[in-house]
């Protein structure tokens, strides 16, 4: 079992694992949505990087894949909203 | 009166609701359909900014005056489906940086006699237009009649309303011209031929082979241009603005890569970078060279760009002509054919007085309008003299 | 040397590695994902489940034998072009680091030949309610389950077309959601007209498949065909979902409608392949509705002087398919002809494979009269939030001015999400379907600043 690390979503402390995506970290725990949309809440949808619902703003870089961004120790992880 | 407009870009679209609302029966002929390439390939420029004095300003600005009440009357008039315009007056900046601010401001008071507004911005003025233009820049000039359409949906929009007009679109290749006394009274298309008493060549880019086909040659050729679409975001450019050098790159005749800046918001959240200019025929593999040089100078404009994903890019081919004019009215070599073409980068801000040219030429409807400069019997266009 | 420079780190593009290598050729791979092993292959030490893997160590043996091969992971290939001068091979620019990250640094390379091996990805078809939260697709699914060791739901509905919902159950099975049900569109008569012929055929396949199906029962998962969802409930997630029979043609069956009671939904209608850097490199592209593929030889040539294709993008087969077909196209851009021993093994797979991909299409492809299971207002391009509605009214005008004026297909995805749903409701409508949504002009998300500082 890989470590644990923490990454801050919204001023909000998630627990994941080492070597998870970001959209792992969410969904481990327990968060299915986080980038606001025209119609509703969007998460994950295509998990491998095509789809472009997943996105957030990592430590201040806007536009990062969730899915495709591997999460580091103290990310501070922000919501978008398009 | 049968008219053939050949051609559903917004050059022929404008043509046909125009011929169309004057009483004639118009066919639209196009190879694929409505606003398959140019017109779905620019960026909608309704511009006077980039005029100097002479008779392209006069139309541009004739032009301007007639879109606000053309675009209006197309969205009131929106059927099922129609796309809205996206009119939207937002005016322009152009910025000149260090060094550049002399030519910039001579240019402008050389238009302001003519009557377009250009109206200079101090620091405070400009932050609020712009704030998040680069401190770099040290001249801006506001001109509040810029505007912007959807070239697309305008063009779908256009052909709608002249096919609820009677206008009929009919999708196949021009392949000749039938006269008689002396007259094009047939159009051979791979559709079958149409019998016609007037043709209209508004074919943008390939009016030039088009009208090889019916028999009289026109120096008309198509200029690469490539345009980038960033990522969708929160607004944060409010006008069209655009680097002076805009102005300079219009007339050249250079066939090497030439950029100039123009970027802009859309109501989709997406910001456009315009533009490349390039001669190479009809090449559709444009490599990343005009993307990354349009890049570095949008940067320099907006240094946020930075951080901003690329969407896409798309490209065009823009109608020239030999003089940088367009060409609207009758062929002298063939009665009965008439061209609107050779536009360039302004085919959608001059589609309207393009189509009341080609009215009065056809079908004698008053213009205020000076036909002259753009006759295609013209001096400047060396394949018709 | 020749340079011979790969595009895809999965099992097509690893092959065509360890083929060139072997044939002396100077390699240059470029893969995006962060671990080699593309979406086959997905892992990350301390996290996969091995018993999500097939073929690890044959996986293993490729990444060890790339030795002096040249390797870029969590590589952005942004442009795949022609050389100058009409010589064979191309040019590739990418930027490399982490994904999206701020500070990738730029490699570009000009190579005699290329491999491109970049795949392909699931194809989920539209359905009411597909935007909530807690759908994805097949692929997210699996991709989450080996790559995250999570589930999106703690009650899975698994549904769509192919073998490859079978796995898919399975590892979310491993990482602990209950899959409630693996809906699988066609029917018996299908399944039967493409597997049963020639069940020989299916050689390493058979016990693949065998283990999938033990796996389904170990788990108690019901296997249902002849059935799809038809919509998704809820109201700001998932808390639901209709299912129906749906008949041949995939046309749900009046009155067969029932709820299920999941979290989750995890779509995958079979694939797509990923054509974009073969079109912007010219290469031709032949098919019809039923999907299109690089055009190939024998020799995994394209119609490109020096531009070999291999795995999914010429044709959906499998990871069995793809080795061969990799290994064939990295010998013949190393310069190794046909004839040549080391190919009879891969060129004998590759001709069984193919049947293979073949029965798959026939037994799995979509099927036309899915789209009577959408409301006139679900949202088919989930970028742009456009209605199937707003799509079919715009319907006969040309692509590129129907994309213009409902803005489908021009979001984030660029149409990779949404363009075969598209071309479907266009072709119901009587519209023409072009193939316009495959050329795209950049392959993968660049910043701006990055691609500025080119110009120095």
């Amino acid at each position: 079992m890989n470590d644990p690390i923490t990454i801050i979503v919204d001023d909000e402390q998630v627990i994941g694992r080492d070597g998870q995506t970001i959209a792992g970290v969410l969904l481990g725990a327990g968060c299915v949505a986080w980038r606001g949309a025209q119609h509703g809440e969007r998460g994950v949808f295509c998990g491998i990087g095509i789809c472009h619902d997943c996105l957030v703003t990592v430590n201040g870089v806007e536009g990062v894949r969730a899915c495709q961004r591997q999460a580091v120790d103290g990310d501070l992880v922000e919501r978008e909203v398009r | 009166m049968r008219i053939a407009v050949i051609g559903a870009g917004i050059i022929g679209a404008a043509c046909a609701l125009e011929l169309a609302e004057r009483g004639a029966e118009v066919v639209v002929v196009d190879r694929v359909g409505v606003a398959a390439e140019t017109s779905s390939r620019c960026e909608g420029n309704l511009l006077v900014s980039d005029k100097q004095p002479g008779p392209e300003a006069d139309l541009a600005i004739h032009s301007n005056a007639r879109w606000r009440a053309l675009a209006a009357r197309l969205d009131e008039g929106r059927a099922d489906g129609q796309p809205a315009t996206e009119f939207e007056a937002k005016g322009g900046v152009v910025v000149a940086f260090r060094g550049g601010e002399e030519p910039l401001r001579r240019f402008a008071a050389t238009q302001r006699e003519i009557g377009i507004r250009a109206e200079v911005l101090d620091a405070d003025q400009l932050l609020a237009a712009e704030p998040h233009l680069s401190p770099e820049v040290a001249l801006a000039i506001h001109y509040p009649d810029d505007a912007q359409l959807q070239p697309s949906n305008t063009t779908q929009a256009l052909l709608a309303t002249a096919v609820r007009r009677g206008a009929r679109l009919v999708v196949a290749d021009v392949t000749g011209a039938r006269t008689a006394r002396g007259r094009v009274a047939v159009l051979e298309t791979t559709a079958g031929p149409i019998d016609v008493d007037a043709v209209v060549n508004c074919a943008g880019p390939w009016a030039g082979q088009v009208a090889e086909r019916l028999g009289a040659p026109l120096a008309i050729r198509p200029r690469r241009g490539v345009i980038l679409v960033t990522t969708p975001m929160p607004q944060r450019v409010f006008h069209k603005v655009y680097d002076a050098d805009y102005v300079g790159a219009v007339g050249s005749g250079d066939a090497a890569l030439q950029t100039s800046t123009v970027v802009e918001s859309t109501p989709g959240g997406t910001v456009l970078i315009g533009s490349s200019r390039e001669r190479v025929g009809f090449d559709d593999h444009p490599g990343v060279g005009p993307t990354t040089a349009i890049a570095a100078k949008a940067i320099r404009l907006f240094p946020f760009l930075a951080g901003i994903t690329l969407l896409r890019t798309y490209f065009g081919f823009r109608p020239y002509a030999p003089d940088h004019l367009p060409v609207i009215g009758e062929d002298p070599r063939l009665a009965g054919l008439y061209h609107a073409t050779g536009h360039e980068g302004a085919g959608i801000g001059l589609a309207p007085a393009t189509a009341e040219l080609i009215a009065h030429a056809v079908l004698g409807a008053p213009t205020e309008l000076d036909p002259t400069p753009f006759l295609p019997g013209r001096k400047g266009l060396g394949a018709v003299a | 040397m020749t340079h011979v420079a790969i595009l895809g780190g999965g099992p097509a593009g690893l092959a065509a590695a360890e083929a060139a290598l072997a044939a002396g050729a100077e390699v240059t791979l470029f893969d995006e994902g962060g671990l080699l092993g593309g979406q086959f292959w997905r892992h990350q030490p301390g996290i996969t489940d091995p018993r999500m893997q097939h073929g690890f160590a044959r996986f293993e043996r490729l990444r060890d034998a790339l030795g002096r091969a040249r390797v870029h992971s969590g590589a952005a290939v942004w442009s795949a072009e022609r050389r100058a001068d009409g010589a064979p091979g191309a040019v590739l620019r990418a930027f490399v680091g982490g994904a999206d990250a701020p500070d990738r640094r730029a490699v570009d390379i000009e190579a005699d030949a290329l491999v491109v091996a970049t795949g392909a990805h699931d194809l989920a078809l539209p359905v009411p309610g597909w935007t909530l939260p807690g759908v994805i697709t097949a692929g997210a699914a699996q991709a989450l389950a080996k790559r995250d060791g999570v589930s999106v739901g703690r009650r899975t509905l698994v549904a769509g077309a192919g073998p490859f919902l079978l796995p898919v159950a399975q590892s979310l099975a491993l990482v602990g959601s209950t899959v409630v049900g693996v809906h699988e569109a066609s029917r018996t008569g299908s399944l039967a007209r493409g597997w049963l012929p020639r069940p020989w055929q299916l050689a390493g396949k058979a016990g693949e498949l065998a283990e999938y199906i033990g796996a389904l029962a170990r788990h108690r998962i019901p296997y249902r065909m002849g059935s799809g969802v038809v919509r998704v409930l809820g109201d700001e997630r998932v808390e639901g979902a209709v299912v129906a029979s749906l008949d041949a043609e995939w046309r749900p069956i009046a009155g067969t409608e029932r709820e299920i009671d999941c979290d989750a939904v995890a779509l995958g209608h079979g694939f797509t392949p990923r054509l974009e850097a073969a079109i912007m490199l010219g290469c031709a592209v032949a098919g019809g509705r039923r999907g299109r593929f690089v055009v190939v030889d024998d020799r995994q040539l394209t119609t490109r002087a020096g531009v070999y294709a291999a795995g999914e993008l010429t044709g959906i087969g499998g990871a069995d398919a793809a080795l061969a077909e990799g290994s064939i196209a990295g010998f013949s851009a190393a310069g190794v002809p046909l004839h040549d021993p080391r190919l009879r093994e891969p060129v004998a797979t590759r001709a069984r494979m193919r049947g293979f991909a073949r029965r798959l299409e026939t037994a799995h492809g979509i099927r036309p009269g899915w789209t009577a299971w959408l409301d006139d207002d679900t949202i088919v391009c989930r970028c742009e939030a456009v209605t199937k509605r707003a799509i079919a009214e715009r319907a006969d005008v040309p692509l590129r001015a129907l994309r213009l004026a409902t803005r489908a297909g021009l979001g984030p995805c660029q149409a990779r999400t949404c363009g075969r749903a598209i071309e479907a409701i266009v072709a119901d409508a009587g519209g023409p379907v072009d193939g316009g949504f495959e050329r795209r002009p950049l392959l993968a998300p660049v910043r701006l600043g990055e691609i500025a500082a080119r110009e120095g």
